[in-house]
């Protein structure tokens, strides 16, 4: 795509692309020498600050593994529990009926505009109030609750644009040949839409783990993020490494997670079995804001295929 | 039975949101913008570092980035942004700043994919009148591609309004530590609750409605 904006380039393009290059190499390495001094002056560039992660398994055990487990069940507990009531929420939202869609769609829309730390302090408050859960599980609760009140109805709106990104021949054909209305969403539309929209539903899962650190920061929830912060007070004050380390695995962890997602579209994309309706990794990021303009699913099923 | 609102500065804490939302936002756009330039650009080395920068930091949560920019930036390697001894001051700026990082991603990924709505005969036209690479960027792809990335970029609008509530783990006195606050002092759960709750709405919904009308209305019609 990137060619198409410029031509190849003859001999002054590539005389005036080598001096970009020259002058940006130059800035970056500027930042990047401005930002080493300032590490090195505080010495937090000291192997003191970092073997702990290079030898020895203590960092490790006590504190990055402990944390990430936590942080993999609160993800998995949330994604577990909001697919079904995405599901749910999603389809009622397609209702025929009026006084289900009605209520379903601003219960959905009105999840969607509240940010999720709003959610979670709620939850903590509540569990802490009305219920004789135990104040070490409270931060657990509290997290899956906020991630789950949120990415149910964002998982709504994704099962409801895969609903509608099938062709309409579908639904037809279906009562065509005598379905009932349930039957023509459980045998025919469903099954097709949740091949549709798996690659939506793994990049969600990046917006998942990545919301689970909120309860790290805010709700004492013991995840990953919050063991980067244990470590820095115990191995003393060797934040840069800490976060350095934590923040590597949570790219690696959601850059699979992403890389998965669109390999999975790409492969849809090309297989010849469905019916050609893909909700691919670029829908995930509008519908975690909020709806604006018209319904989805009518570009859904287009081919405009993200190149990455 | 809105007397628990008394002695708590409401208006206040959402107006600090508003602030960090306008700035973040402003500071977005034109990194996000400066950023998508370089991912479609022709030196290989600013492409390196627009799809590397854009990878590392979407998939880094914004919580991370905004306690880093607290504990690492400022406590361990001084960084005040200008903000004198003023913890409130320096926080709040920190939190614009990592907001800003984290945001602009999104904002480059939302300019890229508009730039890819435009039609590939547009570029080439605008190249066979001669035009160099900024020309077409500026002159004939950017103004088409702004107009059909309204609805994306509200989009990340109001999930950087919602973001904003993550300054609240570095102590921003904004909505979300307010009602922290407020829910750790009065007794009203649900209707404290309920009064963040409304203001988010509030705060978002009539963002989406506007910006999703006005995205409709220049949508450049193909």
């Amino acid at each position: 795509m990137s060619s198409v904006l410029y031509d190849a380039q003859g001999p002054r393009a590539k005389r005036r692309n080598v001096l970009f290059t020259v002058l940006f190499a130059i800035v970056l390495a500027a930042v990047l020498w401005w930002v080493y001094q300032n590490l090195d002056e505080k010495g937090q560039l000291a192997w003191d600050k970092w073997k702990m992660f290079f030898t020895g398994t203590e960092a490790w055990t006590t504190y990055i593994l402990p944390g990430l487990k936590n942080t993999v069940i609160a993800a998995a507990l949330a994604m577990v529990i909001a697919l079904p009531l995405g599901a749910v929420l999603g389809i009622a939202r397609l209702s025929d009926h009026a006084w289900v869609r009605g209520p379903v769609t601003v219960v959905v829309e009105f999840f969607r505009a509240i940010p999720v730390l709003i959610l979670m302090i709620f939850a903590v408050a509540l569990y802490s109030k009305y219920t004789d859960i135990n104040s070490d599980d409270r931060p657990l609760y509290a997290v899956v609750t906020g991630l789950v009140l949120y990415n149910a109805s964002v998982l709504a709106e994704i099962v409801r644009a895969g609903i509608l990104s099938l062709p309409k021949g579908q639904t037809e054909a279906a009562q065509a040949i005598g379905l009932r209305k349930t039957q023509t969403m459980t045998s025919v539309l469903l099954p097709q839409a949740v091949t549709a929209m798996l690659p939506a539903i793994v990049s969600q899962l990046v917006v998942i783990v990545k919301d689970t650190a909120l309860g790290g920061a805010v709700l004492t929830f013991p995840d990953l993020l919050s063991s980067a912060n244990t470590m820095s007070s115990y191995y003393g004050a060797n934040t840069i490494a800490s976060f350095t380390v934590v923040a590597v695995i949570y790219i690696v962890i959601n850059f699979s997670l992403t890389s998965f997602a669109s390999w999975l579209e790409r492969r849809m994309r090309r297989s010849k079995r469905s019916t050609g309706a893909v909700l691919g990794v670029d829908k995930v990021a509008d519908l975690n804001a909020a709806e604006v303009g018209d319904s989805f699913g009518a570009e859904a099923g287009g081919g405009r295929t993200s190149d990455s | 039975m809105f007397d628990f609102l008394e002695g708590y500065d409401l208006l206040g804490a959402f107006w600090v949101t508003v602030k960090l939302t306008l700035l973040s936002a402003v500071g977005s756009l034109i990194w996000g913008t400066v950023l998508a330039a370089m991912r479609v650009g022709p030196v290989p080395l600013m492409r390196g570092f627009g799809t590397a920068y854009v990878n590392i930091v979407r998939n880094i949560p914004l919580t991370v980035i905004i306690l880093f920019a607290s504990l690492g930036l400022n406590q361990t390697l001084n960084v005040t942004l200008g903000g004198g001894d003023d913890f409130d001051v320096i926080n709040f700026r920190l939190a614009v700043l990592g907001l800003i990082v984290y945001t602009s991603a999104f904002v480059c990924e939302a300019i890229r994919s508009g730039i890819n709505t435009v039609p590939v005969g547009q570029a080439e036209a605008a190249r066979a009148i001669g035009l160099n690479f900024f020309q077409v960027l500026r002159l004939v792809v950017l103004p088409q591609a702004f107009r059909s990335v309204i609805g994306p970029l509200a989009n990340v609008l109001i999930a950087l309004t919602k973001n904003t509530t993550v300054a609240a783990a570095i102590g921003v006195a904004e909505a979300a530590t307010l009602m922290k606050e407020m829910i750790e002092n009065e007794a009203q759960l649900i209707l404290i609750s309920a009064v963040f709750a409304f203001g988010f709405v509030v705060l978002t919904l009539p963002v989406g409605l506007v910006l999703g009308w006005v995205s409709k209305k220049v949508a450049v019609k193909r």
